[in-house]
This record gives structure tokens, sequence and C-alpha cells, in this order.
């Protein structure tokens, strides 16, 4: 700032000449370039889209009872009158079979994307020293672990549709006579966990997280590919993977809400 | 510093630029990527769909205000939707209905208004080169044209398009087997909303970053023209709010296609109980209507800015309160957003949520009525310039009034649970939204088609075109209010049949369909003068209005990049009409203080200091950047 005091003519407070400058026109406000704000307000927007989702989920989560030992018995099983305890739900790890690990999985696969979003800031932060070498090697990892994301939520997805070895007993009214049928896993019309709207908007907001995931993989590897064959040091600046990181760490944030509303909550 | 470290990119980029190679037809005038071409594709695909939302509703008024009529001269259009007997097939008539409502409200007034004037207006009002993206905007306009065509063949299905009301609400719209409008043109209906959505998210994206990143030098926000500021504030409406209209869809196209109950529960359909528990229909219109009532805004914003714009020019005198105008628009975008429930509360909604919903809807009349005012004391002992765009604009302000004072009616919950779903709410909405925001539109046409094409429209025909229009639209709507006081449901295919409607308002309802024609014909005179001006119209001068904003000093023809050389720079408020002491009655806001000692106020002679700062600072310059 110093130098640019010298050259002022009403020098009387430099930060304030600087502040009514900045949204006088002909510049760029705080230096942030065009496409950085479009990234900024697209996430905004889809920040409205998934609360719409939240929304939703909430709605239906509280028009359903949650389990009760008073009325519905003092051991928790899987029925379709009342919202299932997550930790009954996602118990499983692979390799481990029979072995009651309640949200063991999830928080490894949580870990996973909080940890790629780690190596995205290292890759932001080895564009800004323009180290080639560096941001191929972040980018890598970070690329990794949305891979590695993404296989594990296909495992998680695979484990509730097969369901539990024994499956659920559920009573339905079949032409107007009651029967009773055992269920396996879940799927969009029926669930053996709980009612089908927890199957419903597990499916639908996991699955719009995950293609988020997977179009965050894929611009991934398209910054990779482009740093490698070195067209960013050409260009000068790495703000591409600035913004393509904003992007990935907006999908991370909306994971820890997914995950607070599906596996806490 | 910055500027030692951008010149040798800044170098290149002009080279660069001196070599822009002519461009070949496609890119020119089909996928380009110029905001003024753009705009112009927006324009015609918006006039286009008018064309067929408007006979659709001439359709059905025809069916209503002549119940026996035969219609069998429609049958080339609408082939078997016509009986044997000349009657119009009921379940098509509320195909019409609903197309009706989908192309007004998304393709002609989203889409044709705002893609429209935010498109061509906002580089050239705040002087930038283009769009911040060039890319994402023929991106945008090229969703549009796809939403358009999956919605245009919906309309040749044999089942027919989607028929559930524009709102499209569950479980009729879920569930394919509930009507032929739920089957195959529902479908496509979400598809093309879908396609729509992501239109709108790249335009509103790309609006709203051109206003902060590209105004020119000089024109900070407080000398924005209001065009631009309500072009601004609906873009953050429309990217707020089509978000969650997507996540609605989405959830009905799973509820439709896939077997899901997001809003379906305990249905019985032909006898036959659904599997489908636990959802929530309610759930469904709480998301529609979290756009819906946004929407409306979006509809209405940009008009009322542009009105802003032509009553100020053409009534030769600053807007009255500019900064009130601002802070009302701020104030409507804001309680846009927390009063959607006003369009559910014979939902079953607690009464108590149903007040405090009431209160923040009534709370909407003081910034509208503030802009009302302005409008009007604008106007007040103005040197009116009666042109074409002047009338339309004072015909909306007329819209406005008239049909925002139902909407006083209709807020309050006590009075809606009477009049829901009747013609008085279809007469409320369309003066104060349709109406209004059509006559934005038209007045933009007739004031900016100089700008656009180079060329004047006819005057008199405009003239012609107002008066007809004005006159119909009163005629059309006013008695509506009337018809729905005495429990005239909407969307109804006829009255004939019920005790109560049987013998009134027959007559009335004929008067209201022959209106209705009266005004559609008129229509075709805007559509030929329009196509005509644009081939044959007079050779439009520099500045045709005596305009102040920043378009009237591109060139009569804008090229790439707007203007050659320089962009202009900025020291004045827009609304410098009728200055006392000024040689003209106008001066543009590119005219420093210093070349007007004669009519600078004091505070004015202070800010000649500035120039040098403001003329310094030009970074900004698309041409000057790698872009």
């Amino acid at each position: 700032m110093a130098a640019t005091v010298t050259t002022e003519t009403a020098p009387s407070d430099s930060a304030q000449a600087f502040d009514k400058k900045t949204w006088m026109g002909g510049v760029e406000p705080m230096n942030a370039s065009y496409g950085k704000l479009m990234m900024w307000f697209f996430l905004i927007s889809d920040t409205f889209t998934f609360s719409a989702l939240l929304v939703t989920y909430g709605l239906i989560r509280f028009s359903y009872p949650a389990w009760d030992p008073a009325i519905y018995g003092e051991v928790f099983k899987f029925s379709n009158i009342y919202w299932p305890i997550p930790e009954k739900v996602y118990n499983a790890v692979p390799f481990l079979h029979g072995v009651d690990a309640p949200l063991v999985f999830v928080g490894i696969m949580t870990f996973i994307l909080i940890f790629s979003s780690v190596t995205m800031v290292l890759a932001v932060e080895a564009g800004h020293r323009m180290d080639r070498a560096d941001v191929e090697k972040y980018m890598l990892w970070t690329i990794l672990g949305g891979l590695t994301f993404l296989g594990s939520q296909a495992w998680e997805w695979s484990h509730f549709i097969h369901g539990t070895e024994q499956g659920t007993v559920i009573r339905e009214l079949v032409s107007g006579q009651w029967v009773e049928r055992t269920i396996f896993g879940a799927n969009l019309v029926e669930n053996q966990y709980g009612p089908p709207a927890f199957a419903d908007l597990f499916f639908f907001i996991t699955g719009f997280h995950g293609t988020h995931v997977l179009s965050g993989v894929v611009l991934n590897i398209l910054i990779f590919y482009r740093a490698a064959t070195g067209l960013y040091e050409r260009r000068g600046h790495y703000e591409m993977v600035e913004k393509v990181g904003l992007y990935w760490h907006f999908v991370d944030l909306v994971w820890v809400f997914v995950f607070t509303f599906f596996y806490l909550v | 510093m910055a500027t030692v470290a951008q010149n040798t990119a800044t170098l290149a980029h002009v080279e660069e630029h001196e070599h822009h190679e002519p461009q070949s037809f496609w890119r020119k005038y089909v996928f380009s990527e110029d905001h003024k071409t753009i705009a112009k594709q927006y324009l015609i695909s918006g006039i286009f769909w008018s064309v067929i939302g408007i006979s659709l509703s001439v359709m059905f008024r025809l069916q209503l205000g002549f119940p026996d009529m035969k219609l069998g001269f429609l049958r080339p259009i609408l082939g078997s939707w016509i009986d044997e007997t000349g009657k119009l097939d009921p379940d098509f008539y509320l195909a019409l209905v609903t197309m009706h409502g989908t192309i007004m409200v998304f393709f002609v007034l989203t889409a044709g208004l705002s893609g429209t004037f935010s498109n061509f207006l906002i580089p050239l009002q705040v002087g930038a080169r283009d769009m911040a993206s060039g890319f994402l905007n023929m991106l945008s306009y090229w969703f549009f044209f796809l939403a358009s065509v999956v919605m245009f063949v919906s309309l040749f299905f044999e089942t027919g398009p989607a028929a559930g009301g524009w709102v499209v609400y569950p479980p009729l719209s879920a569930l394919p087997q509930a009507h032929k409008g739920s089957e195959a043109g529902m479908t496509y209906w979400l598809v093309s909303m879908a396609l729509f959505i992501v239109s709108q998210l790249l335009g509103g994206i790309n609006y709203i970053t051109t206003v902060i990143n590209l105004r020119t030098r000089g024109m900070s926000f407080s000398k924005l023209p209001l065009t631009v500021w309500a072009f601004f504030l609906t873009a953050v409406l429309g990217l707020i709010s089509f978000p969650v209209l997507l996540s609605a869809a989405l959830l009905l196209i799973f509820d439709r296609s896939f077997g899901t109950s997001f809003y379906l529960s305990e249905i019985f359909i032909g006898g036959e109980a659904l599997p489908n528990v636990g959802g929530s229909p309610i759930l469904f219109q709480h998301l529609f209507w979290f756009l819906g009532h946004p929407e409306v805004y979006i509809v209405l914003l940009p008009a009322l800015g542009m009105t802003s714009e032509i009553i100020a020019t053409n009534a030769r005198k600053p807007i009255f309160g500019y900064r009130a105008m601002i802070a009302s628009m701020m104030g409507i975008a804001f309680l846009a957003f927390i009063v959607w429930a006003h369009h559910m509360f014979v939902t079953g909604m607690n009464p108590f949520l149903g007040s405090i919903f009431m209160f923040l809807t009534l709370i909407i009349a003081v910034p509208s009525a503030v802009k009302a005012f302005n409008y009007i004391t604008t106007l007040w002992r103005g040197n009116i310039r009666f042109t074409p765009a002047m009338l339309f604009s004072i015909g909306l302000v007329s819209f406005f009034i008239s049909g925002g004072l139902t909407g006083l009616i209709l807020g309050n919950s006590a009075l809606d649970i009477q009049l829901h779903d009747t013609y008085f709410v279809v007469a409320h909405f369309h003066l104060v939204m349709g109406a209004a925001s059509a006559f934005g539109l038209l007045a933009g046409v007739y004031h900016w088609f100089p700008k656009m094409f180079g060329r004047m429209m006819n005057d008199k025909l405009g003239y012609i075109h107002f008066w007809f229009t004005f006159i119909g639209i009163y005629l059309v709507f006013f008695p509506m209010h009337y018809i729905g006081i005495a429990g005239f449901p909407r969307r109804y295919y006829a009255f004939t049949s019920y005790d109560f409607t049987k013998h009134i308002f027959s007559d009335m309802n004929s008067f209201i369909t022959i209106a209705a024609v009266f005004t559609f014909a008129a229509q075709w005179i805007f559509v030929w003068n329009f196509v005509y001006s644009i081939f044959k119209g007079k050779k439009a001068p520099q500045n045709p209005w005596k305009s102040n904003t920043l378009e009237w000093t591109a060139p009569i023809n804008p090229g790439h990049g707007n203007w050659p050389g320089e962009i202009p720079a900025v020291y004045r408020w827009p609304y410098d009409y009728s200055k006392p002491g000024a040689k003209d009655d106008f001066i543009p806001q590119n005219v420093p203080y210093s070349q007007t000692p004669e009519s600078n106020l004091p505070h004015e002679n202070e800010l000649i200091g500035l120039e040098k700062e403001i003329e310094a600072q030009n970074l900004n310059d698309q041409f000057k950047q790698p872009h």
C-alpha cells in the first residue's frame, strides 16, 4: 500500500480511498475474476437445490414416529411403522461380515472425502506458487480421494440394496387379506429397514450428492490433464484449479450436511 | 501494480483482437456469443411463444364464452380434439389452460422478457463489451431452445400435453393413470422445465457477474440505470428460486417414473389402492411456490425497471426517488421469498401460520405503493412525450395499480378462502403480473427497437396497438372480478351444468370472449409492425429518444464489442433530464461535470476533481484482458 500512497492525490486515508474505487466501476471488485464469481453464484444456487431436498427429508422424516422402546418393544428391530435408528442400518464394513460396527464405514468415507478437500487446498496453494509438479501431485491425490469415496458409496448402496441375511418380515394388505412376507434390502418401492420413504430419500439424496461428486471427479481429471500438459503454466496462472477447488469444497460441505441428516439425526 | 504484471498478456491480446476473422453465418446468427444477437434470438422466440400461448387462451375462451358454439373450424389445428359434434374435448380444455399458463409465465414473460432485455441492455447500459461469458450465454439460449422444442413437441401428443394446471400439483401430475394429460405430456413438461431451469441459471449467473464485474469506469452501483438494477435483482431471484423448482421437479420425476412416494400417500385410483405411503402432496406445493412466488417478481421486476427508464426519459424529468426505487425493488425481492404460503391458505394450513403469511404478504403493498407513487410523481408536471413506449409504460402503471389493489384482498387469508381458485384470482394476476409485464415487454420493444435493429417502428401503428390492447385487456379482465365474486371457479370446462351458474353471467362470459378475440387480433398489428420495421422501418438516428443511458452512445448498429475504441466513462447518474441551466433537456451519463458548469449543483462541482481518477481506472475492458 505504501507505494500507492505516494501517487494518491488525496492520501488522507488510503484504505478508504481504495474501498471507494472498488465499486466505482472500471475494475473487477476485489480482484475477483468473472469465472470465480460465476462459480460462487452457481454454488449459491446449488445450495438451494440441496436445501430443498434436505427440507423434504426433514418433512417426511418427522411425519413418521421415532422408535420408542415403551411402545414398540425393548429390543430395536426394523419396521415400516417407525423411522429406523441409523446406527442399526449402517453398521456393516467390507470384509468384516457379521460384525456390528455402527457408522464406522461411513465415518471412513467421510474422512476420505474431507481429506481430499485438504489435498485440494494443497493443490490450489501449489498453483499460487506456480509449482506444476505439486499441482499435479495433489490433484492426483484429490482424484484418488474422490474415486475412493464413490467406490465406498457404491459398496454401501449395494449392501443397502441386498440387505441383511435375516431380512425383515412385513405385513401388508393384498386384495383385502393381510399377508406376511420377508423382504431383503431396499429399493425405491420397498424397504426392509423402515418405511419405503426412508430408502427413497436415501437413494435420491445420496445419489444426487454422488452425481455431484462424480462430476467433481471428472472436472478434477480435466484440470489435472490440463495442468499436466502445461496449459496453466503457459497461461500464467492456475486459477482454474481454484475454481474447481471451490466446487470440490462445496461438494464436501454438502456431504457433511447429508451425513448429519441421514446418519446422525 | 497489477497493470504492470498484466502488460505482456494484454499486448498479446490486443493483437489477437485486431485480427478477428469475419465470422461464418452460423457463428454470427445462430450459435452466436454476442449478447445482442442472443437477445434478439430470445425476443423472436418469445414472440413466437406468445402467439401460441395467447391463441390457446382464445381457444378456451371460445369454449367458455360460447359453450354451444360449433368449433369445427378449429379442426385443421386441433384435429380430433374437436369431436364429431364440433365440441372441444374436455380433457384438451385442461391441457389448453395448462399450456397457456406454462407458456406465458415461463417461455414468454421469463425467457422472452428478461432473456431479451437483460441480455441486450446489461452490457450496453453498464458499458461492457459483452456478457462476462459469451459462451455460457449462448448455452443459456440453446438450453432454452431445447426446452422450447420439448414443450412444443408435447403439444402434438395423442394424449395431449400436460393438463394438471401450470402448477402441476401431484398426485394428479404424479400418476400417469390419473388423467390423459398426466401421461407423456407431463413427462415432457418436466423434462422441458428441467432444461429451462438450467438455461435460467446459466443466464442468471452471467447477468449478475456482468453487473458486478464489468461496469465501466465511473459506473458505480449508485449510477446504474434502474433497468440494470431490476435485471440484477431479477437474476438474483431466479438464481435462488429456480433450483428449488429443479429439486421439486426431480422428485416428481422419481414419483412418476420410479415408484417412489415423495408426494404420494394412500391413494385409491379407479377402485385400486396404490402401494405408495408416506409422502405429502403439500410438500410439493411448498417447494413449487417457493419458486412460484418469486417467479411472479422475476416476471414483473424487469418490466418495472424498463418502465422507470422509459417514463423518466419521456417525461423529461429525473425519476422520482431513485434510491427509493432501488430500495423498494430490494424490499420486493426479499419479501418475495417469505410469502409463498399465501398460495396455500386452503390446504388446511394452521390459521395462525396463515395469518403470519398474510401479514408478510400485505407488507409487499408498501414497496409496491412506493413504486407506483414514484411513477406518478415522475409524470407529475413532466414535459411528457407520448411515444408508444411511453403509452405502454403508463399502461403498465395503470395495470399495476388496478391489479395490485385486488392483491390486498387476496392476501387476506379470510377473504382468500372465499375467492381461492375463482376468476377473481385470474383477474388479479392477469392484470398485475400478466398484462403489466406484457406491457413492460412491449414498451421495451418499442423503446429499444432502434438500438436493436437500427430502425424505428411505426408510431401510428404503435398508438393503435396500444389503445386496442389497453382497452381490450381491461374489457377482458375487469368483468372477471365479478364472475369470480359470484363464485365461478377457474379451470372449469363449462358452467352450463351447475344450477348456480347455469343462468347467470353467461352474457358476461361471452363479452369477455369477444374482448379477448379483439385483443388477440390487435396483437397482429404489433407483429406486422415489428417484422416490417426490421426490414423497412425508418432509419434510426443516434439517440432517438434523447436518452441519457450509455447504449445511445454506441454506434447505431453496434458491432462486436459495442463501442469502437475505448468504452465511455461515466460521470453522472442516468436521470439528468431538464436540469436547470443546462443547454439541452438531457445530459448523457458520459458527459463530465467539467463540461457542464452552467448546470452543476455545488456538490457536483466537487466531483470534477474525481474525473481524472475515474478515467484512469480502466482495468476491466474485456478487449484488454485475456478472456
